[in-house]
């Protein structure tokens, strides 16, 4: 009985260990979802005030951004060719259930197939990366977090276009690694780090995190990188999930020419 | 064992397990000390209850944690092991004179210093369990090592606490 059930458990976890689950076990399922959206309706005042402030914020730095898009009065506009826009969509949703401590942690959202969600997108909010997509039910999905020790980002150094991947290293929710950055590049304290928009799950340039530690690292080819998030995932409320209209192409692209892509 | 004793275990487990998700996931203390106070219901299961009914109730509780945790199995894994040890470890505690049946192992019924030495090793095997098949494939040992040490500490304190204040001692004894 023991053994049966011990098998049970330990075959749960190897068969969730993959990154597209079932969605079944998870907190994305109907029932867990639907409590976690009643906790988070009873919660979510006590958190008004901070969402309307990060909210005001993002407003304010679209409304720039806009400024500087809007057309010139000059009659002569050549827009740019059309295969670079509208390449990604995004949606909002509302984060009902987070985990910062674990070694592994997920949100839930309530947004599902219904609305479109599938897995594998990429999530992001005001500040910067959140995580990917793992398992869609119709009314909740679960999101592996970036505070994930499996989940890979692919990132690069504003200042210099350096390329790496960003990794948790399970041990400061505030902190993580910029991985596989070769050694004879100058990194400076302070430096930026953003998506590369390579893999198309994330588009170019959603800020992850600020370079404050930079170290020769014990692997002998690459910079040991400490980054300091700019994402607080103590304080997640709202996300938007990235719809990438070009990542099944590119996706199939990968696999015909055997390049594993992360 | 009659219905109604049956009827209040399995009520008892369905609260411990609604306070779990719903109030004690978020509450981490210091980043590292984790209350995983549903232990403590395996472990005040009563003292004559057989093994296979102890680990069938582990195995549920464990999923219903870990469906909400998202960490699928991990849970249940290491409920079900206390539940599978405990009945051997309580044989190998019986006080002089040996245990009533029925009766809950318990602080009040059993005494401060038994009840530490009964329930601590449980609550370590659970922890470290959980933790190392949580970071299992990282080189976390250190950080998982802080938080099973915290997490013990927290959950014993936590659940001395709950049966100060929610368990009754037996009379009669």
């Amino acid at each position: 009985m023991f053994v049966l059930l011990e098998a049970v458990a330990i075959s749960l976890i190897v068969s969730n260990n993959s990154q597209q689950g079932s969605a079944f076990f998870n907190s994305s399922n109907e029932l867990s979802g639907s409590v976690f959206q009643t906790q988070s309706n009873v919660v979510d005042y006590f958190s008004l005030s901070s969402v309307n402030k990060s909210l005001v914020e993002k407003n304010a730095q679209l409304l720039t951004e806009l400024e500087a898009l809007r057309k010139p009065a000059d009659s002569v506009f050549i827009p740019l060719d059309s295969a670079m826009l509208a390449t990604m969509q995004f949606k909002g949703a509302k984060v009902i259930n987070n985990s910062l401590r674990l070694a592994q942690n997920h949100l839930t959202i309530n947004k599902g197939s219904n609305h479109g969600v599938k897995s594998g997108m990429g999530v992001i909010n005001e500040q910067g990366v959140v995580g990917r997509v793992k398992s869609v039910s119709r009314n909740f999905s679960t999101i592996i977090s970036l505070l994930h020790t499996d989940l890979l980002v692919s990132s690069k150094i504003k200042s210099n276009d350096v390329f790496g991947s960003t990794k948790w290293d399970g041990i400061n929710p505030e902190q993580a690694k910029l991985m596989y950055v070769p050694r004879h590049v100058v990194v400076a304290l302070g430096d930026q780090v953003v998506t590369s928009g390579y893999n198309s799950i994330f588009p170019e340039g959603i800020s992850i995190g600020t370079v404050i530690e930079v170290k020769p690292g014990t692997d002998t080819n690459y910079l040991d990188i400490t980054l300091k998030l700019d994402t607080d995932f103590s304080r997640i409320s709202y996300v938007y999930l990235v719809e990438s209209f070009q990542q099944p192409e590119l996706d199939s692209l990968y696999q015909s020419t055997g390049i594993s892509n992360e | 064992m009659n219905s109604i004793r049956v009827i209040s275990i399995l009520l008892t487990g369905f609260l411990y397990l609604v306070f779990q998700v719903l109030v004690l996931k978020n509450l981490v203390l210091f980043g590292s000390a984790f209350c995983f106070l549903y232990v403590t219901y395996i472990i005040l299961l009563p003292i004559d209850l057989k093994t296979i009914p102890t680990l069938l109730i582990s195995f549920f509780i464990g999923m219903g944690v870990d469906l909400f945790y998202d960490t699928l199995g991990i849970h249940t894994a290491a409920l079900l092991i206390i539940g599978f040890v405990r009945h051997r470890w309580l044989l190998v505690l019986v006080p002089p004179g040996g245990y009533d049946d029925d009766l809950q192992p318990s602080l009040l019924n059993m005494g401060f210093g038994w009840f530490l030495s009964y329930s601590i090793p449980l609550v370590l095997i659970h922890h470290t369990l959980f933790f190392y098949i949580e970071s299992l494939g990282t080189d976390l040992f250190f950080t998982s090592l802080q938080k099973i040490i915290a997490s013990v500490i927290f959950v014993t304190v936590m659940s001395i606490i709950v049966q100060l204040l929610f368990y009754r001692r037996r009379r009669g004894i």
